[in-house]
């Protein structure tokens, strides 16, 4: 932004200071009480107040009991097999970026395609299986799960809102207002609600349920509900909006002529989608996804409406050590960890990006 | 064929808006569904009833958790709209030392999951002594601060869309700086605050997980569907939920209309 015409005076000053002060006190501050109770000495209870005895070993009690799967050896591969998947989408991305300067050889695409589907079958066979065959449940912990269950929300919620983003952006003509207002509009229906219909839609005599079992997809009497598809499609469900507003906000921005140029160009639609829209789309994209995966990871209402004990997530752990076992220390360490997490993602995007694209 | 693959991407997109209405069409016709019996734990349609509509209030600790939640939701988008109005006019109008700084503060609210917000601010409460005074209050706290962000970020929005051409030409008619404020900033900005006053009215109404750490022994609604989710689900949460879909749709649709008026007025 232009801070030439601004003026600078106190009055500005004067503007900030109530919400800041608001936010510094109830946001900020909290932070560090969080940070100090993480390291308070763990045999402390509500009765007897608890000692700050710098007792960091809470962090790696905390890992042990919630962040490490039990057994390691059978999912360490394709916890690999993610990180790759990551790396390789991430590379991707980046590349798509600066792909608008740089002129790609059919090669490098068909690479990329065989790259990408190996990953994907690699990473996403394992995960069907573990989603949908009622066999023995993937054994992860509830840190592990919560990030894969937040990363697959969010590539579906990706898959779904660019869809929707695109056509609401170029396509809606004069409906565009209107559009935009039925995609907040399931919104205002409470969430709880929202969620518990969903009880009905994948329960066991429902119509998804039924086409999914002739589908061979789950077994002839599978059950759809109670398991983490269940819990990934509510999430996908919930988080859609905070992922389709961003890309709305990008794709808008965009001047259709650049895409129409790239017709002119004999761009081939997919082609030109890749080195024109999408590059310039990323903006929305990046904090798309970071509005989607930040507040999936955290949540457990899902989880806890839509799955079994077989899907508990971390947001549910620390809030049943918080209000159930009175267990603050490994409560804090646990939420520390997460914040840790998330602030270095937004950092990254910081850096790309600066802070005037946040807000 | 040709009709279609033309339009395919809008007829995608319109499928994936109508994923989005699925549960809400469920939620319209659960609420005038009839419990096969009092007890019954199966979430699902069995008979048509009024009844839901009729005695809304059936269960008194529903309608008591809804007003709880109705005067938190009012006070805490009163507060955090005023708050944040000001804030979003700062950062639009004046120039400040620390603008990345307040820039990141006013965002990680919004990128913080809710979990480690709500974990927090119980242990700022319980560190203070407020263990035990948790309730109305500290929940207020909390709604104000989670709100705060949205608002800025969408007043902030819509003051830097507006040219300042229509001001500098009151000015220049000798409207005095509050004149220029009253008679034409603030109209202007007005259905910009009006949607966040929207937004944080339904954030507030909705929020579950910040609430649920720092309300004590106080209900609010979603901490009551909470609690009946494992039992009997009475069916008049499902009214309450079609009652909030129609005011605020009527809200948006009726502001849409006045933009469409003046539009066409002018």
């Amino acid at each position: 932004m232009a801070e030439q015409g601004l003026r600078k005076s106190t009055t500005g000053y004067l503007l900030l200071l109530p919400g800041l002060l608001w936010l510094v006190l109830f946001f900020v501050i909290p932070f560090y009480s969080l940070v100090a109770a993480s390291l308070y000495d763990p045999a402390g209870s509500d009765f007897r107040g608890y000692q700050m005895t710098y007792h960091w070993q809470n962090y790696t009690d905390a890992l042990r009991d919630y962040g490490k799967p039990e057994g390691w050896n059978h999912p360490f591969w394709l916890i690999l097999a993610a990180v790759i998947g990551v790396a390789v989408t991430v590379g991707l991305l980046l590349r798509a970026r600066r792909g608008t300067s740089q002129t790609h050889s059919v090669g490098s695409y068909v690479g990329y395609g065989f790259v990408g589907a190996l990953v994907g079958m690699a990473v996403l066979y394992p995960i069907f299986k573990a989603l949908f065959v009622g066999g023995a449940p993937m054994v992860l912990s509830p840190l592990l799960r919560s990030l894969l269950y937040g990363a697959l929300a969010t590539a579906f919620c990706l898959l779904l809102g660019y869809v929707l983003a695109y056509a609401i952006a170029f396509k809606s003509g004069r409906w565009k207002t209107l559009m935009l207002v039925l995609v907040i509009a399931p919104f205002f229906t409470s969430f709880l609600v929202r969620t518990l219909s969903w009880k009905l839609l994948l329960g066991d005599d429902s119509v998804i349920t039924h086409v999914f079992q002739a589908l061979h997809l789950i077994g002839s009497n599978g059950q759809l509900l109670y398991t983490p598809f269940a819990v990934i499609a509510g999430l996908t469900y919930n988080f859609l909006p905070f992922m389709v507003l961003p890309l709305f906000a990008s794709l808008d921005k965009i001047d259709y002529r650049l895409i129409e140029a790239s017709r002119d160009l004999y761009a081939n639609p997919i082609v030109g989608f890749f080195k024109v829209t999408w590059p310039l789309s990323l903006p929305g994209v990046i904090s798309g996804t970071l509005l989607t995966f930040i507040p999936a990871v955290g949540d457990y209402i899902n989880a806890e409406l839509l799955g079994s004990t077989n899907t508990r997530m971390i947001g549910s752990v620390i809030q049943s050590l918080f209000t159930d076992a009175n267990d603050y220390p490994a409560a804090s360490a646990l939420s520390v960890m997460l914040m840790v997490l998330i602030v270095g993602m937004v950092l990254v995007y910081v850096r790309r990006a600066g802070t005037e694209e946040l807000l | 064929m040709r009709w279609i693959r033309e339009r395919m991407v809008l007829i995608l997109g319109l499928l994936v808006l109508l994923y989005t209405f699925v549960p809400i069409f469920v939620v319209v016709l659960m609420s005038f569904n009839k419990l096969p019996s009092e007890q019954s734990k199966i979430y699902k349609f069995s008979s048509f009833t009024l009844d839901n509509w009729l005695h809304p209030c059936a269960d008194p600790s529903m309608c008591s958790a809804l007003g709880k939640s109705l005067a938190i939701g009012g006070l805490a988008t009163l507060v955090a709209t005023v708050l944040g109005t000001l804030m979003a006019f700062a950062l639009v109008r004046h120039r400040f030392a620390g603008r990345s700084a307040m820039n990141l503060t006013i965002f990680m609210p919004m990128a913080s999951p809710e979990i480690v917000m709500g974990s927090s601010l119980l242990a700022l409460f319980v560190a203070g002594g407020f263990a035990g005074q948790l309730g109305f209050w500290t929940i207020l706290i909390a709604h104000i601060m989670f709100c705060l962000s949205f608002v800025v970020v969408t007043v902030r929005a819509r003051l830097a869309g507006m040219d300042d051409t229509l001001e500098q030409a009151a000015m220049d008619l000798y409207a005095t700086p509050s004149q220029t404020f009253w008679k034409v900033t603030f109209p202007l900005v007005f259905p910009g605050i009006l949607g966040a006053a929207l937004l944080s009215f339904s954030l507030s109404f909705d929020d579950f997980i910040i609430t649920n750490l720092n309300a004590g022994q106080t209900t609010t609604f979603p901490m009551y569907v909470w609690g009946v989710a494992r039992k009997t689900v009475p069916m008049q949460i499902n009214v309450i939920g079609t009652l909030m879909l129609i005011v605020s749709v009527t809200i948006v649709l009726i502001g849409e209309f006045n933009n469409r008026r003046r539009a066409a007025a002018r």
